[in-house]
């Protein structure tokens, strides 16, 4: 049944295709829905199948992956690698199968479908039904390549793919003035990252001669010396490699620096904010990151890099998300700390934790994203929490899988961000107390704010106009049932890493040790006993303290009082907090502003007088110019032409004698 | 008696090449060039044959036969152009046909 892994991504794609060009404006609302959520519960069904047939298969009992090549996608001919030698380069339309893949494939399809489903409800009332759903489908269909796909080259078509539908999803109001602008910002950051991922790839190519992962990860297990020597401006081939990909990560995954784009992202819809800018796309950084990770493991130095940085945006982020008042801005920087988690795991080493972390992260943030839509939805497209308050007696539902999400963000026992922000932390004690500090406040900051989230959104007296009061409701069942689904993720999926101590099994870590390559220094510090239990009692500490903080300022009725009162009693930290440390308008002063005059001053000088002036006007004037002087010796008079004709030869005479 | 050697025959074609050329880049009247052409095509024979009778070879004499068919032809086309321009412009003066000036 394995075989049949190419229908996974195929069938969203031709969902993309059929509402989106085929039966484009022909079909109603539902027509389009049946389309749209007919291809993805399909794509669903296939991939459950599939997973469940490989994990049932002998060769996931004996570790190996499952790959189904569909077709030679490029057969590129011969070419020269780095040692001299010639290799036949062909890159193959392939899928993979493993267990790092099952389990990306699993989130990706379940939970965009579930997200599908949503939309319905969602955008029920928007003109731009059909068009949202093909671009949603077709942001299934390159996910799924990205996550399935068996080389570099396939999941750079998936990287590429998702980034379109995110600019396209980001820009879907295209009639107003931001949300394009965002969209484009989103795409052009992106594209930096992409630069340096694309050099990456070229590396690989030219040391390996392919772009497949057992290819390139076989070889190195085979022998890490490939990949140890000096290679690039006194760095080796894996930190090269490994540093250009962490480049294309950060921007995608929105890592410090190129993480601006995440927050304006929000200009989208709700469920693409929850399906793109929080469950998925936005992972793939951290995907990409562990599937290389026998690049990783002997990239001296750049796994460091990669846990400075993700542990630097987790707690950047985190501030930051402290101070905003837009609802989705707040799980936005919410969202870019958790994928600065996540990096941080992968960075120590700590593999398994980052994909556990993405997982859950998946089902508690996109039902976080969901819920807030739900509350957007009840408001009207109000997204100021300053506006809202006591919304609990009116959205029951989405209050109470709020709450849930909320604390299985906050790190509170025995949900699922409990175990897996616990296993992140336990992986940075054993590399860096600092990095485990760091990354300890942030579990505290993280429980704050959202606990902040929770409280502005849904107690105290309702504060927006008497009109939205009036329309208050509960959304339909077709948003509240997914809901209620993923909030039953957020709270078993952390059950699948009960760490050995609690008497589980940490059955992801074993589940993932298989695609963990076995190179150099092993990272993984199995600590004392007593020491996890120690370091888990920091975890809890930490969220609680930050719940309780968020509750005597914000709690109970106070409204927004308390939080006036902190911004009174630090204006400086607080205008930094809410201006957000003046990134963008950094970015904007000295790299836009640079860039800019830079292309100014080369369009004024090399492209106005070089290539025009010099090049183009410089030839036509040369030739204009001989032309005219010739033109005196065409006088048509035979006497002056046999003239010519007599000094040639008296030349040529004068020449040869 | 003064001999006739080779150079002598030289010294003669070159004077008349000499006459045709300055005939040809000098005179206006179509018919003076056309002459001057031959002129200098019958210097050029008087070379060739010059040669021929020195080194007792022929070919020369041969030769200059060629040259002077061609220049019957030559001259019958001058001739069959200088009869269109005089039509055209009731003139044989060569400098009036310039409309070919760029």
């Amino acid at each position: 049944m394995s075989d049949w892994i190419w229908l996974v991504p195929v069938l969203p794609l031709l969902g993309a295709l059929t509402n989106g060009v085929l039966l484009r404006g022909r079909v109603s609302n539902r027509g389009a829905t049946a389309v749209a959520l007919g291809s993805t519960a399909l794509s669903l069904g296939v991939a459950l199948v599939a997973i469940a047939s490989y994990l049932g298969s002998e060769a996931y009992k004996a570790g190996e992956v499952f790959e189904k090549v569909v077709y030679a996608w490029i057969p590129a001919g011969t070419l020269q690698l780095s040692d001299g030698s010639f290799q036949n380069l062909s890159i193959e339309m392939g899928f993979r199968l493993d267990p790092l893949s099952c389990v990306m494939l699993f989130v990706v399809t379940f939970v965009g479908f579930l997200i599908h489903v949503y939309s319905v409800g969602y955008m029920a009332h928007d003109d731009g039904y059909q068009r949202y759903f093909a671009y949603l489908n077709l942001f299934m269909g390159a996910m799924l390549l990205l996550v399935l796909g068996n080389n570099f080259l396939v999941l750079f078509v998936g990287w590429e793919g998702v980034g379109l539908c995110s600019y396209l999803l980001i820009g879907f109001y295209f009639k107003e003035t931001f949300p394009p602008y965002a969209g484009r910002k989103a795409f052009i950051v992106n594209r930096i990252g992409d630069f340096a991922f694309l050099v990456g790839l070229f590396a690989l190519a030219e040391r390996f001669g392919s772009l497949g992962f057992t290819e390139i990860f076989s070889a190195i297990e085979h022998d890490p010396s490939l990949v140890t020597g000096e290679y690039l401006l006194g760095m080796s081939f894996a930190s090269f490699v490994a540093l250009c990909l962490f480049i294309g990560a950060t921007g995608k995954s929105a890592q410090i620096p190129l993480f601006v784009w995440l927050p304006d992202a929000m200009a989208g819809p709700t469920p693409v904010s929850a399906l793109i800018h929080a469950a998925t796309m936005v992972t793939a950084g951290v995907y990409m990151v562990v599937r290389s990770n026998a690049l990783y493991q002997l990239a001296g130095g750049v796994s460091e890099l990669v846990a400075i940085v993700g542990c630097a945006t987790a707690i950047f982020a985190a501030t930051i998300g402290l101070a905003q008042t837009d609802i989705k801005k707040v799980l936005a920087y919410s969202t870019v700390s958790q994928l600065g988690y996540m990096f941080l795991a992968a960075g120590v080493g700590a593999y398994s934790s980052a994909i556990f972390h993405l997982g859950t992260h998946a089902f508690f943030k996109a039902l976080l994203f969901l819920g807030s839509g739900s509350v957007i939805h009840a408001l009207g497209g109000e997204q100021d929490m300053r506006k809202m308050g006591g919304l609990r007696k009116h959205l029951p539902s989405t209050y109470k899988t709020f709450v849930i999400g909320a604390v299985a963000i906050a790190g509170i026992p025995p949900l699922a961000g409990f175990f897996s922000k616990d296993q992140i932390l336990a992986g940075a004690w054993g590399s860096s107390r600092l990095l485990w500090f760091v990354g300890l406040v942030t579990a505290g900051l993280t429980a704050c704010y959202m606990a902040r989230l929770v409280y502005m959104t849904f107690y105290g007296e309702f504060r927006g106009t008497e009109e939205q009061r009036h329309h208050l409701h509960e959304s339909p069942s077709s948003m509240t049932v997914p809901l209620w689904i993923l909030a039953a993720g957020a709270v078993v999926t952390g059950l699948l890493g009960i760490p050995a101590f609690l008497g589980g099994g940490d059955w992801i870590g074993h589940f993932l040790a298989p695609v963990i390559a076995q190179v150099g220094t092993d990272h993984a510090h199995h600590a004392e006993v007593w020491l996890e239990w120690v370091l888990m009692g920091f975890a809890v500490v930490a969220a609680v303290l930050g719940i309780l903080m968020a509750r005597r300022t914000w709690g109970g009725d106070r409204g927004l009082e308390g939080g006036a009162a902190w911004a009174g009693r630090f204006p400086a930290v607080h205008r930094l907090l809410v201006g957000k440390y003046w990134v963008d308008e950094f970015y904007d002063r000295w790299v836009i502003k640079t860039l800019a005059a830079l292309a100014n001053g080369l369009r004024r000088f090399v492209d106005g007088y070089l290539i025009d002036g010099v090049f183009v006007h410089g030839t036509a004037f040369l030739t204009e110019m001989t032309g005219d002087l010739l033109r005196f010796t065409t006088t048509g008079n035979v006497r002056n032409y046999a003239l010519y004709f007599l000094l040639g030869l008296l030349l040529m005479f004068w020449w040869m004698l | 008696m003064l001999e006739i050697t080779t150079t002598h025959y030289l010294a003669l074609s070159f004077v008349l090449f000499t006459i045709g050329l300055i005939g040809i880049v000098s005179r206006r009247n179509m018919i003076t060039v056309l002459m001057s052409i031959e002129l200098v095509l019958n210097a050029v024979n008087l070379n060739f044959i010059a040669f021929s009778y020195q080194l007792g070879d022929l070919t020369g004499q041969i030769f200059s036969i060629f040259v002077i068919t061609v220049a019957a032809g030559e001259a019958a086309v001058g001739l069959g152009i200088l009869v269109a321009v005089f039509r055209l412009r009731g003139s044989t003066e060569i400098d009036r046909a310039q409309e070919m000036s760029g």
